[in-house]
């Protein structure tokens, strides 16, 4: 009882469904600043993405009649519960919380892929056209990013190197083992297959998260949100919910596999914080200096170069760099 | 993919993301290709023609203003243009050059809103908002000289209505030298932006012969290679006498046409330095001018494109008959050419490409035949418009342009 007690802690308070979302919610309000400082706009102010959220949660909901509406309103909680384990899992490990080990890269791998799953059902359900095109829209990136992702991923897990004459090897899917190897043998990423593993997680995340040049399946300009098209009040709330879980939990992912955690000590701590903010604005600059990509091109772009640098980095990791 | 049954219909308006104005565009997919697109443009339609035809001819230039929420300069001086074709009058120089000053701001301002909504279109809202940070001082220059961001009031028949505040001139050099360097740099921004290459490059392709064969005006033609300019062809205003280049691309695509009104921004700036150090003095306008029967069209490149403008006369003080055709009315009908067959992505940003602009191209046709039968096609309604024509030639008293068959 008392580990149900525990674990439910994790997940509903800490680190999981309230840290997560708010967190999340200051991250993307980071994203809509930093934005608007680009676009020499003034921003919102810091509570903003809260009281958006709170707007949506008051509002009437509307099912489309022609939709499938027991999925339509039960996919974003699914996408919101899935992102919330995720968050759990990899914060957990990122702080080396006490407990035990909850859950692996696998795991985790697999949670992340459940909010794009959510939001391509959930445009399917809704009936609309506009929604159909954004739902294949986001299963044809969803094809073509997760396979470099997971490439990527494995860069971490298959790292190895030499450790006081003796040869160290990472060889666990375990989150909390990754970190323990990379806290013995040094960050993956001051490798060269972990740098380069890095990048093409780094894109993977920005491409998982919509962000412009990868916003295809939301494209307000072309086909109005897409998948979300037919969304409004609290289940769209949930979405973006999802959305900012994400924004919390995938560049924790990616300094957990590849950049050390976030470290213990409160020194540490400080220097996971910058790292996250680092990533944080890397990909909200990336997004405001890019046209959004058509499908074809995207695909192109994750099979071929991405998937390319992917498998390099694999080979590299695998000899030993 | 060719199967009918998988083949949706996109609804774009009549309120759209995409859209600055209503309109309709239904586009008939398969998958994401689009492979029919119908077009609907009956939601703003403001009846402007006729309530010009009940008002003074001074009236007149301050209510045409308000056809376009861009080009009120172009829809006023292309009505003073065809009342002085009519009346057959040259205007004092300083009134040209006035008018070349107010024409090149207007074509600043709407170019870099353009450029402005492209990148909000293609989800580049970075471009958008420099790009119309570059654009308030424009507005608020056009304010400095004449009072309104848009709307001068200053076109009359026979001139203009004011003289332009010579004591903003330095501001006014200030600004324009300000521009000059931001959109040089937003220009070579764009040009050299490889994401931006990758997805406009070889999109929306409207060749040569089909640009000829839809009759396309002002950048959408120019990108296409039609070096066709009405600054050029038949000079109005200053235009005869300031240096510029017509700027012209081969390739046809978006970006071409992006590319086309990136290097006109500089070539205003350079009309506008030259005519704001050559400004000639004398009078601004010829006084009251009376109007006899007859009849004038007015030409004028508006940013968009050539303007054209129809009046006739009956000898009151009053049009007795104004017609406008928009450069949209001709540029809008080249996606048949454009767009067929293209990816959704691609037709949505060329749609954008002609900037269109639909209040301007809004006139309504209504067609009914209260006796039941079959509505008029095409040749009747083409016979029936030359039968009128030569009736208003012979209330003219002048020699048909068509012979009858």
């Amino acid at each position: 009882m008392d580990r149900l007690g525990e674990w439910l802690f994790f997940y509903l308070v800490f680190p999981g469904a309230v840290f997560a979302v708010a967190l999340g919610l200051a991250l993307s309000w980071v994203d809509r600043k930093v934005t608007a400082l680009v676009q020499w706009r003034k921003g919102p102010p810091p509570a903003q993405p809260f009281w958006d959220v709170v707007k949506l949660l008051g509002k009437e909901v509307v099912v489309p009649e022609q939709g499938w509406a027991a999925g339509f309103l039960a996919l974003p909680f699914v996408a919101l519960a899935a992102s919330v384990l995720a968050a759990t899992l990899l914060w957990h490990a990122a702080l080396g919380l006490p407990g035990g080990e909850l859950g692996d890269l696998v795991v985790v791998f697999y949670l992340l892929a459940i909010p794009s799953a959510a939001v391509i059902l959930g445009g399917a359900a809704s009936g609309s056209p506009l929604g159909a095109v954004g739902a294949s829209r986001d299963m044809k990136l969803a094809l073509a990013y997760e396979l470099p992702l997971a490439i990527a991923l494995l860069v971490g897990v298959f790292q190895r190197r030499p450790l006081g004459g003796d040869e160290a090897s990472a060889a666990t899917l375990s989150l909390a083992g990754l970190l323990r190897f990379q806290e013995l043998a040094g960050a993956v990423v001051e490798r060269p297959s972990g740098l380069l593993a890095l990048l093409v997680a780094f894109v993977c995340c920005h491409a998982k998260l919509g962000f412009v040049p990868f916003d295809l399946a939301e494209a307000d300009t072309e086909i109005g949100e897409g998948a979300l098209l037919e969304y409004g009040g609290p289940p769209l709330a949930m979405f973006k919910l999802t959305q900012a879980v994400l924004l919390a939990t995938l560049p924790v992912l990616l300094v957990t596999v590849f950049w050390g955690g976030l470290g213990g000590a409160p020194g540490g701590l400080a220097a996971g914080a910058g790292k996250l903010v680092l990533l944080l604005v890397a990909m909200v600059l990336v997004k405001n200096t890019n046209p959004r990509v058509r499908i074809d091109q995207a695909l192109r772009f994750f099979w071929g170069p991405v998937t390319g640098v992917a498998l390099v980095a694999l080979a590299l990791a695998r000899m030993g760099w | 993919m060719s199967d009918p049954a998988s083949r949706k219909v996109i609804e774009i308006g009549p309120f759209h993301p995409l859209l600055e104005e209503p309109v309709g565009f239904s586009l008939t997919v398969e998958g994401e290709r689009v492979v029919a697109i119908d077009a609907r443009m009956d939601y703003i339609h403001k009846g402007l023609e006729r309530l010009a035809q009940e008002r003074t001819y001074d009236m007149v230039p301050i209510l045409l203003e308000r056809i376009c929420g861009i080009c009120s300069v172009t829809h006023s001086v292309c009505f003073c243009h065809a009342v002085e074709d009519l009346l057959g009058v040259e205007i004092p120089a300083r009134a040209a050059y006035i008018r070349t000053i107010l024409g090149e701001l207007e074509r600043l301002h709407s170019h870099l809103l353009w450029v402005g909504l492209a990148g909000h279109f293609i989800g580049y809202n970075t471009v958008f908002m420099w790009s119309w940070k570059y654009r308030e001082p424009v507005c608020d220059l056009f304010e400095m000289l004449t009072g309104h961001r848009q709307n001068s009031a200053l076109p009359i028949v026979g001139g203009v209505r004011r003289d332009l505040p010579v004591e903003y001139f330095p501001e006014a050099r200030r600004i324009l030298d300000e521009l000059a360097g931001q959109t040089a740099r937003l220009t070579a921004a764009v040009l050299d932006d490889p994401v931006l290459s990758a997805r406009l490059r070889g999109v929306g392709v409207l060749a040569r012969e089909a640009a000829l064969d839809f009759g396309v005006v002002g950048p959408t033609a120019r990108a296409a290679g039609l070096a066709t300019d009405v600054r050029r062809d038949e000079p109005y205003a200053a235009y005869a006498e300031v240096e510029w280049d017509l700027v012209t691309r081969d390739e046809g695509d978006v970006f071409a046409k992006a590319v086309v009104r990136l290097l006109e921004i500089a070539e205003s700036i350079r009309i506008l330095r030259q005519c704001f150090d050559r400004l000639p003095g004398g009078p601004i306008n010829l006084g009251t001018l009376h109007v006899p029967r007859g009849e004038g069209i007015g030409r004028y490149e508006a940013p968009r494109g050539e303007d054209v403008h129809y009046v006739r006369s009956n000898g009151t003080n009053m049009p007795e008959r104004l017609k406008v055709r928009a450069p949209s009315f001709v540029n809008i009908p080249s996606f048949k050419a454009s767009c067929l067959g293209a990816p959704l992505a691609d037709v949505l940003i060329t749609l954008a490409a002609c900037d269109p602009c639909y209040s301007c191209t809004e006139r309504a046709v209504v067609l009914q035949d209260r006796r039941g039968g079959p509505l008029p096609g095409a040749p009747e309604l083409l016979a029936a418009s030359r039968r009128r024509t030569a009736e208003l030639a012979r209330e003219l008293g002048r020699p048909p342009d068509l012979e009858l068959e």
